[in-house]
């Protein structure tokens, strides 16, 4: 299996995923440069966080207009794996690939702590490894992170089932709408959280609940293309 | 032609460095206040005198890249 990381002008977590694929899975992983238009080569795609483009205007506003973002949606499309992490996550959304938007934390901190998180849907191929209701520990780390959308768009993520994590224990540190703290495209295969798994992949980092995302990927991918591939 | 563009949070979206300044225009005894909205100012020089293109180009530059319609407003002026 093969990961793209993708690399803007600002990301700073793009190292952090990188040596979390190599370290969890130890699988393939490349960084991908903002400017490449071709990411057929890849299975699944790690957006990055960071402060893309100095997070000017507003977080991910420019970032979604780079020219790999036209292959990030067609790799979207095609069903492969897509997770925008933090900064990640506000350039999904910010192209449309994810619905609502990310405003400035609640009480306007940046706030860099561990949260206690909800798994709330096992079922996409991000979070397979995880039990339904598990509560697990992965670092935040973000000014800008309070989830919103209209409650329209609320009502179809609870239907559609595409709340996947949710800060837990009454713990909800930005001020999101109904506590969300990641969600899914419709189809499953697109995943933004603002928690950062790849800072929780070892007891020395102060948590390893973040490993189990990266081989629910692998095992999703595996199942996917047959057990006996080996790679 | 010059166009100014103003983006403000949503009515209904919580704005919550608005509600910050509300808090401390308040604790400072300008109880007059009601919600307060923050907002971005932008001035564009545009290359054109054409006032219907500009409208219709600077609508689209709002749309797309200045403001965030999901939670966000605009308005905009042109002048020249």
């Amino acid at each position: 299996m093969k990961f793209a990381v993708l690399v803007f002008p600002g990301s700073n977590c793009d190292i952090d995923c990188y040596k979390a694929v190599e370290d969890t899975i130890g699988q393939k992983v490349d960084y991908v440069w903002h400017t490449a238009t071709d990411l057929s080569g890849y299975d699944a795609i790690l957006v990055p966080g960071g402060f893309s483009y100095g997070d000017y205007l507003r977080c991910g506003a420019i970032a979604r207009f780079a020219p790999v973002m036209n292959a990030v949606r067609e790799a979207a499309e095609a069903g492969k794996y897509v997770l925008g992490i933090c900064n990640g996550f506000q350039i999904l959304t910010e192209a449309g690939l994810l619905p609502g938007a990310l405003r400035r934390n609640r009480n306007l901190k940046f706030i860099c702590r561990q949260a206690p998180l909800e798994v709330v849907n096992n079922r996409t191929p991000f979070t397979n490894q995880y039990a339904s209701g598990e509560v697990i520990r992965i670092p935040i780390a973000h000014g800008e992170g309070n989830y919103y959308c209209d409650e329209e768009t609320l009502e179809r993520l609870k239907a559609n089932n595409q709340i996947v994590f949710r800060y837990a224990n009454g713990d909800n540190p930005n001020g999101s709408v109904y506590d969300i703290a990641g969600i899914c495209n419709e189809q499953g295969n697109v995943v933004g959280m603002m928690p950062h798994p790849e800072r929780a992949v070892d007891q020395l980092l102060g948590s390893e609940d973040g490993k189990r995302m990266f081989t629910s990927i692998l095992s999703a991918w595996r199942e996917r293309h047959g057990a006996a591939v080996n790679g | 032609m010059k166009a100014t563009v103003y983006v403000t949070i949503k009515q209904n979206v919580l704005d919550p460095q608005g509600t910050a300044v509300q808090g401390a225009l308040h604790s400072m005894g300008f109880g007059e206040v009601g919600s307060v909205r923050i907002g971005k100012y932008m001035e564009l020089e545009l290359d054109t005198s054409d006032r219907e293109e500009a409208q219709a180009r600077v609508k689209e530059m709002c749309e797309k890249l200045l403001a965030n319609t999901v939670i966000e407003d605009y308005r905009f002026e042109l002048e020249g």
